[in-house]
């Protein structure tokens, strides 16, 4: 930092005269391992109560400390809670970003930082607001190794103060987020809130339009990640065996579940557990004992990330051709290989689809949200076992890891529907059964479970040739009859799997198709479009595959039909060539987001902008 | 097996099955294969316990070994997998129905070579189940390339030696955790029967070497897992007999010193001394054991060692009584008061 870029001067392009009220974006950037993260959500928190629609994002390194992070909060009078580019309100406090965060920011934005990083020299088209953060949190903070974890809070009493946040509420988010049994630790923080909160009206003088007020839109919501979400999904949806390697972004699932279960899974009388939960050795050994649970007929389950997916591979493809049921959790990140472990993305659907060697074809589910994360497990699950398969559930890091303003989830109102199992009084109903053989006309047979009580209960299960009776079989009938009968499985599958949600506008001549994460970028794009732009646009967000018939029908139905991928290689709209005739594939069109970040609503607006010639 | 006077009545077990019910499908390994009298053993041992077949899973990998769960235990639940990962499917098996017990084959390339890394972390976690290891030496499947538990100067068909010193996958099994080990030999009906039946009787993991040789690739002079090698070489650590559980126990215990272990389910194993000391519940002296009949060119046969008294892993696990995988919806599915508990905690 010894020669400083000095930018030309421009002017302030918002007067502070013109107040910007709940619609900014507060990023703090600071290093990872100093504590920031109570600090951060309590100030989103803070918002939430307020009744401000609110989103935070964390930006972290795939490491344990010492690399910059940054955490990005958007408050949002309209409901927007997708990533937005522009940063409005900085907290600098890590020295080795600091420079760039500020060159970063649009003429206008203001910066909270820490005094002696003097980054009022690098522009003067900007609202600077230097803090002595090491003057203020001694005397708040009497206990020296305690200081660089407090100091964090100092800024959120600078910032509640600059943004006109209500104090009470953010006290009451502190103790929220400390909890009864660290009421000492709460009650430290609140007096380093409280200090900043002081200094700031003493001594600070704003003139950043940018301020927060009370609405009534977030009443009765909640705030949570999409993992955790998920893991309450899987335990209402009744799992029984949890098997898993810890990976990021899907490690937060498995122990936020491990949580939950043992809070409301034992027996209440004798402490028992109603499930197993096993950290395997690795991803071939946890999908193998959660396919193995499956066949044996527990509810069952992995979560992983794109590189156990790979190792998952072989197992997959047995767990498709055997017919066994397990649920995948997919959170996606940025690949190939290791990628980048803690940044976003849909890289995971190609390979999904098709995984393994030979013919096969797997289901995938796509959340958008943590309302279905918790509400399409239930699915997923219940799904798995009525078409004996494995059955992927794709979220990725943004969703999963991400903390997000959602509505209260709904007890589930179907019960538990395990599939076509035959006991042994059923055998003896029927005298026998063949695994394989399609009664229904679904392609599903119907399977016994090991430890059923009948001397006609036993079959082979085994990844080699197999015939309707299970046998070993190498005959040429035998194979085809047998791959056919899957690949109808999979068509039959089309029409249980969760439904586009579509939204058809009468006067659009373009259409969105979204999926997943995705969702929250579309909807605000599509508003942009038609209040910027005039460009009115019809919307299909992809909740399955194999894909509804009705995405068919929304292409045949529009002119241009933007398909959005978080990958470089247009993977869902490559799924949609393989199967779509040549005029429907003429009419798709590609945006794609492959950066790492959560997608943003401007990044679609533009593109599409761009390809509309407009 | 006393004899009788009479035209006997159809032959049955305790639990009034006959041997029929134990058997599989017809083998389809070669004429002469360790594995088939393996496989024999197997229906023998079962029967003879009196195992409901219902009860059993039969778990394999992939190779001439684990094919053969094909070829006994026909009304039994049979799982052939993939490659070196049977023990994955053996523990997920469990944890979905702890009631069943599983019996796992595999051969010394699933083992000891692709699935090593599973085979380790089995016996660390000491899943309840019979691990039974059909030893040759060598990949019969892909047509006689060594394995990883061939020995030193063994030599394949063609004439190459091995160069590799081979895993022990007894030694492995007792380093780590599997609470009951043996090593036996196809050839050798009396002894693997014992054992077999020590392994059903057992709660916890029984790791069963058992050197089978293979006829069309490896059973030629260079070899060391050759029919002829082991008559010559095999050193039995003891005699063993097994009383079951439902048998009469007041049998006077035979001539000679005489060791009695007994075994989770009430039977009783009885091992008379030979000509050497061998205590085994002592797992150090095991492993010394194994390595100086290796420096000697050795094949140490018998119960190399027992722990009735460590933990399953299903037991760490502290599940209910009952399989996971029929568990009612009100068992699995918390109320409407627990969503509604949470859900108060996230606003």
């Amino acid at each position: 930092m010894s020669t400083l870029e000095v930018s030309p001067v421009a002017p302030v392009i918002r007067p502070s005269s013109q107040p910007v009220t709940n619609d900014f974006s507060i990023q703090v950037a600071t290093v990872n391992g100093s504590g920031s993260q109570t600090a951060n959500s309590v100030l989103m928190r803070t918002l939430f109560q307020m009744g401000i629609p609110v989103s935070g994002k964390n930006m972290f390194p795939s490491n344990i400390a010492g690399l910059p992070t940054w955490f990005t909060i958007r408050a949002s009078k309209h409901g927007y809670i997708g990533r937005r580019k522009e940063v409005d309100f900085l907290v600098a406090m890590n020295p080795e970003t600091a420079r760039e965060d500020v060159m970063n920011l649009e003429g206008g934005a203001a910066v909270v930082y820490d005094e002696p990083l003097q980054l009022n020299k690098l522009r003067s088209d900007l609202h600077f607001y230097p803090v002595p953060f090491d003057k203020l949190v001694g005397p708040v903070c009497p206990e020296a190794k305690l200081r660089k974890l407090v100091r964090n809070m100092i800024y959120d009493g600078v910032v509640g103060w600059l943004l006109s946040l209500d104090m009470e509420e953010l006290r009451k988010a502190l103790v929220k987020q400390f909890g009864k049994r660290k009421a000492k630790a709460a009650d430290l923080n609140w007096g380093a809130a409280q200090a900043g909160y002081d200094w700031a009206g003493k001594t600070l003088t704003k003139t950043d339009p940018y301020r927060a007020e009370r609405m009534n839109e977030t009443a009765g919501k909640i705030i949570i990640d999409g993992n955790s979400a998920c893991a309450l999904g899987a335990m209402f949806a009744g799992v029984t065996v949890v098997t898993w390697y810890p990976i990021t972004p899907s490690s937060s699932l498995v122990e936020s579940l491990i949580g939950y279960m043992k809070r409301f899974r034992h027996d209440p009388e004798t402490g028992k557990a109603t499930y197993a939960v096993v950290q395997a050795e690795d991803e071939i050994a946890s999908i193998g004992m959660a396919l193995s649970a499956g066949w044996a007929g527990a509810r069952s389950m992995t979560a992983t990330a794109g590189p156990g997916i790979s190792l998952m591979s072989e197992f997959i493809g047995l767990g498709y051709y055997a017919e066994l049921p397990a649920v995948i959790f997919d959170v996606e990140r940025v690949g190939p290989s290791t990628g980048l472990p803690t940044r976003t993305a849909q890289g995971d659907v190609l390979i999904n689809a098709m995984l393994s060697h030979g013919d096969t074809k797997h289901p995938m589910f796509f959340p958008c949200s943590p309302e279905e994360c918790f509400t399409m497990a239930a699915d997923a699950f219940d799904f798995a076992e009525r078409f004996q398969t494995p059955v992927f559930f794709m979220t990725d890091l943004d969703l999963g890891m991400n903390n997000w303003m959602a509505d209260p989830f709904p007890y589930p109102d179907k019960p538990i529907a395990r599939g076509k199992v035959l006991a042994a009084e059923d055998l003896d109903k029927l005298g026998g059964f063949a695994r394989y053989k399609d009664l229904d006309g679904d392609g599903v047979g119907y399977r016994t479970l090991p430890g059923t009580n009948h001397p006609n209960a036993a079959y082979f299960t085994r990844g080699s040739g197999h015939n309707e009776k299970a046998q070993y079989t190498e005959r040429e009938d035998d194979y085809v009859n047998n791959i056919d009968r899957l690949a109808h499985k999979f068509e039959a599958m089309r029409r249980h799997l969760p439904a586009p949600v579509v939204d058809v506008r009468d006067n659009a001549r373009i259409g969105f198709v979204a999926a997943g994460s995705s969702d929250y970028a579309a909807r605000e794009s599509r508003d942009q479009l038609r209040g910027e732009f005039g460009i009115e646009t019809s919307y299909l967000r992809l909740r399955s595959y194999p894909f509804a018939e009705a995405l068919r029908e929304f292409i045949r139905r529009h002119d241009r039909v933007y398909v959005i991928d978080q990958n470089r290689d247009a993977q869902f709209l490559k799924l949609m060539r393989l199967e779509y005739e040549p005029e429907l594939i003429a009419k798709l069109r590609s945006v794609r987001y492959y950066g790492g970040l959560p997608l943003d609503a401007r990044t679609i607006t533009d593109e599409i902008v761009k390809q509309e010639g407009r | 097996m006393s004899t009788v006077t009479t035209p006997p009545p159809k032959k049955v077990n305790r639990i009034g099955l006959e041997v029929l019910n134990y058997k599989g499908s017809k083998t389809t390994l070669c004429a002469g294969c360790g594995h088939n009298s393996i496989s024999e053993r197997i229906v023998e041992c079962f029967y003879d316990m009196g195992v409901e077949p219902w009860r059993v899973a039969k778990l394999s990998g992939i190779g001439c070994s684990s094919k053969s769960p094909a070829y006994f235990l026909g009304q039994s639940h049979g799982f052939n997998g993939v490659h070196g990962r049977m023990p994955a499917i053996a523990t997920g098996t469990l944890l979905a129905n702890r009631n069943l017990l599983a019996l796992g084959v595999t051969g010394d390339g699933d083992t000891a070579s692709i699935g090593i890394g599973q085979f380790m972390h089995l016996v660390r976690r000491n899943v309840p189940m019979i691990y039974i290891i059909e030893d040759n030496g060598v990949y019969g499947l892909t047509k006689g390339q060594f394995s990883a538990t061939a020995d030193v100067g063994s030599t394949l068909k063609t004439g190459a030696p091995n160069q590799l010193p081979p895993f022990d996958c007894c030694a492995l099994a007792l380093k780590w955790g599997a609470t009951l080990v043996a090593r036996s030999f196809s050839g050798d009906k009396k002894q693997l029967q014992t054992v077999i039946k020590a392994a059903i009787a057992h709660k916890g993991l029984s790791v069963i070497d058992v050197i089978s040789p293979c006829v069309t690739f490896n059973d030629h002079d260079g070899s060391t897992k050759s029919y002829s090698y082991v008559k010559d070489h095999e050193e039995a650590l003891h005699d063993l007999d097994f009383v079951p559980f439902f048998e009469d126990i007041t049998v006077e215990l035979p001539e000679g010193e005489v060791t009695d272990v007994e075994l989770h389910d009430g039977s009783h194993l009885r091992i008379r001394k030979l000509e050497r000391e061998y205590n085994p519940t002592d797992r150090l002296k095991a492993l010394a054991a194994l390595e100086e009949a290796a420096a000697k060119g050795e094949v140490l046969t018998g119960l190399l060692y027992v722990n009735t008294d460590s933990p399953d892993f299903i037991e760490l696990l502290n599940l209910v009584e009952e399989p996971l995988a029929t568990l009612p919806q009100s068992r699995i599915r918390p109320s409407k008061a627990a969503l509604d508990e949470v859900m108060e905690e996230l606003r």
